[in-house]
Formats: structure tokens, sequence, C-alpha cells
């Protein structure tokens, strides 16, 4: 099964209610084994819809959604899915169901009939995955909120998934918090290769995936790498979205008539050009 | 403040009674408080009396602890102690008053009453303070499982039990928080007699309930996401096993029974 980890979303609309307008109305994206995908939008946009689609958790009113093989309407499937598409939530309080760490990390392979013999590693590998080894033993919440969503994620990694989907994980968290999560996912998906469904409203966030999804009004507007995606800076700025500091002062600069290159997201990228066009003349 | 609480009163020390299987401390208390009911003579309270007090010992808990479990029932245990004193009627007159009629048999059946309590709360004390609340959920899934044949939910009964202990911090640092930020708002909810108290808690019980709501309904659907679906198929990363401690408990607990029963015969 390993062979198509991929995640599919065929002309994909959902409504929560029947005359309701639809929350996603024809969505279609294919997101590749390994990719770090971010999906970008704002409060209700639909991405946490989107979200909840790949895991089954909500059935499409019309297309299909098809995640690692397995169409997402077949109900028999659900299990298998959500195995495969493990996702983490926003608040990190609400994930956890345990009393203690290692517990709450075997809470889905209990759910699985995984037996107890092979529980145990899993566990330990999967804590180690996200550097909490040292609370295995510890209560919940006695932990900081970054530490509890690392927890969800080793909760997540337990049960061995090909993606992992976190709708808006960081969001609840300070910004130490908010780092440390990321930078956790990022290593799994580079390390493990899984593949990662990133939903969020953070530019700074998107701007570290491979590729950004832009969610408004229950659509995709934009889609390629953040480079492309925020040089966009006017339609972006239709959509209430704001680019990254850098990347607006760059076409700022731009329209002002700096020939900047395009694609620039961090302040080093801007130095670095800003130095190439006006090398810094080393005697004065 | 929130930080360092513990759930419910469990003592948490290692030893030989901490580790014994919740189930068979469960069963084995069970009979303990048919032990205290069949005790008749002062001499079997006093076997009952060591048995506890060893076995506290044993526990590394000191006994004021289990004692400390009397306090909040003091007011019923006297009580007990004195309707049974002057209301009882018997032959043998030990003392006699105005209308007050003290008889050695009022005093025997007050005495034997009020030490059924103090030993029945003593025992579950002993079991509570030695078992974390999550094994004794555990023990009571696996000991009520027999009744899921007439469809008794023992797996849902203990998961609930579990997530209920899960949440009580939270909700306890979120009860501080609702009440900080209503006190800022001009909230008093200390001063004023019972009832105004009692209505000032209503912005505090109000937000608070519309919080505990919305958390299960986010718990159950990351439940969801995790394959949860109930406990069929469920296996358990805690797998309760019985050992020789185990047997030895019984045991003694046993040949406690056996005395107690004998005392009841022959004496």
């Amino acid at each position: 099964m390993k062979s198509d980890s991929r995640v599919q979303l065929n002309d994909v609309s959902y409504s929560y209610e029947e005359q309701a307008a639809p929350a996603l109305s024809g969505v279609s994206a294919l997101i590749q084994p390994g990719e770090f995908v971010a999906v970008l939008g704002h409060n209700g946009s639909g991405k946490s819809t989107m979200a909840k689609l790949l895991n089954a958790l909500f059935v499409p009113t019309e297309g299909n959604v098809v995640v690692c093989g397995y169409n997402t309407r077949e109900e028999k499937l659900v299990w298998e899915i959500r195995q495969r598409a493990g996702m983490i939530f926003q608040n990190p309080d609400n994930q956890i169901v345990a009393t203690v760490v290692k517990e709450d990390v075997a809470f889905g392979l209990e759910n699985l009939g995984v037996p107890t013999e092979e529980m145990i590693p899993r566990i330990e590998s999967a804590l180690s995955a996200v550097r909490m080894s040292a609370y295995a033993d510890k209560a919940p919440h006695m932990l900081s909120g970054g530490q509890k969503q690392r927890v969800a994620i080793a909760g997540i990694l337990a049960m061995e998934p090909s993606v992992i989907i976190a709708d808006e994980a960081t969001a609840m968290l300070d910004p130490s918090g908010r780092k440390e999560v990321l930078e956790t996912i990022r290593t799994l998906n580079r390390q493990k290769g899984i593949t990662v469904v990133w939903i969020t409203h953070f530019m700074e966030e998107a701007a570290l995936a491979d590729r950004v999804l832009v969610v408004t009004d229950g659509q995709i507007k934009l889609s390629g790498t953040p480079a492309e995606v925020f040089d966009r800076v006017e339609e972006m700025r239709e959509m209430h979205l704001d680019v990254p500091h850098m990347t607006a002062l760059a076409g700022e600069l731009r329209e002002a008539g700096m020939p900047l290159r395009p694609g620039i997201l961090t302040v080093e990228e801007l130095a670095e050009e800003v130095e190439r066009l006006c090398p810094l003349k080393s005697a004065t | 403040m929130l930080n360092n609480i513990t759930m419910g009163q469990y003592y948490p020390v290692d030893s030989r009674v901490h580790r014994l299987d919740p189930r068979i401390k469960l069963i084995l208390t069970i009979v303990f408080i048919v032990i205290v009911f069949i005790a008749r003579t002062f001499l079997g309270y006093a076997v009952i009396l060591a048995f506890v007090y060893l076995a506290s010992r044993l526990a590394n808990v000191p006994f004021r602890m289990l004692l400390r479990g009397l306090k909040p029932l003091r007011l019923i245990i006297i009580l007990t102690f004195l309707l049974n004193l002057l209301f009882t009627t018997g032959e043998t007159l030990w003392l006699e008053f105005w209308i007050v009629r003290i008889t050695k048999e009022g005093f025997m059946q007050a005495a034997f009453y009020s030490l059924r309590l103090v030993f029945l709360v003593i025992g579950t004390s002993l079991l509570t303070l030695t078992t974390s609340p999550v094994s004794l959920a555990d023990a009571i899934e696996i000991l009520l499982t027999p009744l899921k044949k007439i469809h008794f939910p023992a797996h849902e009964l203990a998961m609930m039990m579990t997530i209920a202990l899960r949440f009580i911090p939270t909700l306890l640092e979120e009860t501080d928080k609702i009440m900080k930020a209503q006190m800022a708002r001009g909230a008093d909810f200390e001063s004023g007699n019972l009832i105004s108290r009692a209505k000032a808690m209503v912005p505090l019980l109000v937000p608070l309930f519309v919080s505990a709501f919305r958390r299960a309904g986010d718990l159950a659907m990351a439940m969801e996401s995790r394959c949860y679906h109930g406990g069929d198929g469920r296996t358990r990363l805690r797998v309760l096993k019985i050992t020789k401690n185990d047997w030895i408990a019984c045991g003694v607990m046993a040949v406690l029974l056996a005395l107690i029963i004998l005392e009841g015969i022959f004496l």
C-alpha cells in the first residue's frame, strides 16, 4: 500500500447543511508522496473543512477524496484511511485522551488492536522522534502547549502514517512552541518521507513548505512554490492575506525601481539581493 | 497551585500493596466490607483493627492518612452512636436519669454500628490511597466485562472515567482563568450570603459549561481520527497481571475472614 501514498481531491465540494453555501466548491488537488504542502487561507476560507475531508471525518457532498488509494466514501475503509492519514488539531488540550503521556501515544495503537509487546517499541520510537522520550511518564497537563502538540504528533506517528495533516496545529501556541512543532514536522517530512498537509494562516510557516495552496471562499485560488505565490502581492492582498514582510518590502522596492529578483521570502534573501545590486564599498 | 494537585486521594509511594493488581484489591476490599459486617465482638474488631494497621504499614501509608477519611463523616458517626445508644431498648440497665435510659444492649449496638462505619471508611480509603484512579478504572472495566452480555457499557464507563480524570486539571485551570477574567470585570465571588454567592457562580459556570461542551466535541473528533471505535478489538498498553503477591494478599484476607467467622460461632 506504500506504493500509493498520494492524496487526491477530485472536484470536491462540501456543504455543512443542505441549503447552506458550500464551504468548499470544486476543489481539485494532487499531493505527491513526501511533499510538504501548506494550505493557506484566512478564517472561514474552507481550509479546515479541507483537512477534515482528508481524514474521512467529513465525506464530500460531491466529488471524491482519495487518500493512499482509498476513497473516503467507502465506510469500510475509514479506519484504513485514518491510520494512514493522521491528523493533528488546533487545541493541544482537546486531543489528549490519557492521563499519562505514553498512554496517550498508545491510544491509537490500542484502537488498532496492536499487540502489547509491539506497542512498547513503537511508542518509544515515536516519542524519541518528537524528542519527548524524557516525558513518557509525565501527566499531559504539566506540559507546555508545544510539548502537548509534539505528544499529539507522537500519537499519530506511532500509527505509522504516510500522511500527517495538521489543522492549524500551531495557532494556539506561543512563538517558541510554534517553532518547535513546525521543526518537528519538517524533520519528519525530510527524514521519514511523510507527506505533510500543513493548514495554517501564518505566512512564515507557509513559506517553509514545498508548495502552497491558497484557499479562499472554498476554492484554491493560487498554487505554486512559496516564492511564486507570495510574489503575487496584489492578488494575495485582494484575498485579505498578507505576504511575508520581506516579500512585501521587495515588491515595494521593485516598484520604486530596484531590479530585485522575484521570490524573496526572508531577511537573508533580501539582504543578499540588495548587496548584489549595490555592493558595499569596503573603502570609505 | 494547579500543577501539584493529586488525583483523588492517591498516595503515590511504592509498596507491595500499591503493586497489587487493582482487580484483586477491589475484590478484597469488597470481602473486607463483608468481614466488617459479620464481626460481632470487640475481639473481632480488635483483629480487624490490627489487620488494617498492619496493612497500612505494609502500604507505606501513614495511619493518620486513613483516619483523615473519617473527618467528613464524623457527624454521621457520632449521630449513629448517640441514636443507637439512646433509642435501643434493652434489659440490662446501666444508667437512668430524666428520660434517658442507657442499657448495655444499647451501648453494644451503638458501638458496633459506629465501628462498622469507621472500618468501612478506613478499608475503602486504603484502596483509594494505594490505587491510582486510572488503574481503578481499568479494574472496574475488566471486572464488569462479563456484564457486557446484558449490554452493560463496561468499556464506555471506564473510558468516561479516564477522560474525566484527564480533564479535571484542564477544567480547574480553566475555572481559575474564567474566575480571574470575571473578577477583572468586577465580579465578586467572595462576599455576600449564600444565595448571592451562588448567584455569583452563574457567570463562572456558564462559560465553563460552554467550553466543556466544545472540548468534548473536539475530543470526540480527535478520538475518531485516531481510529477510536469503541471497545471491540481493542488491545491495551497496560496489561494487568496477577502475581504471587496477589495470591498472598488473597490468602491473608481468607485467614481474616475465617477468623471472624470462627469468632462469631465460638464466642
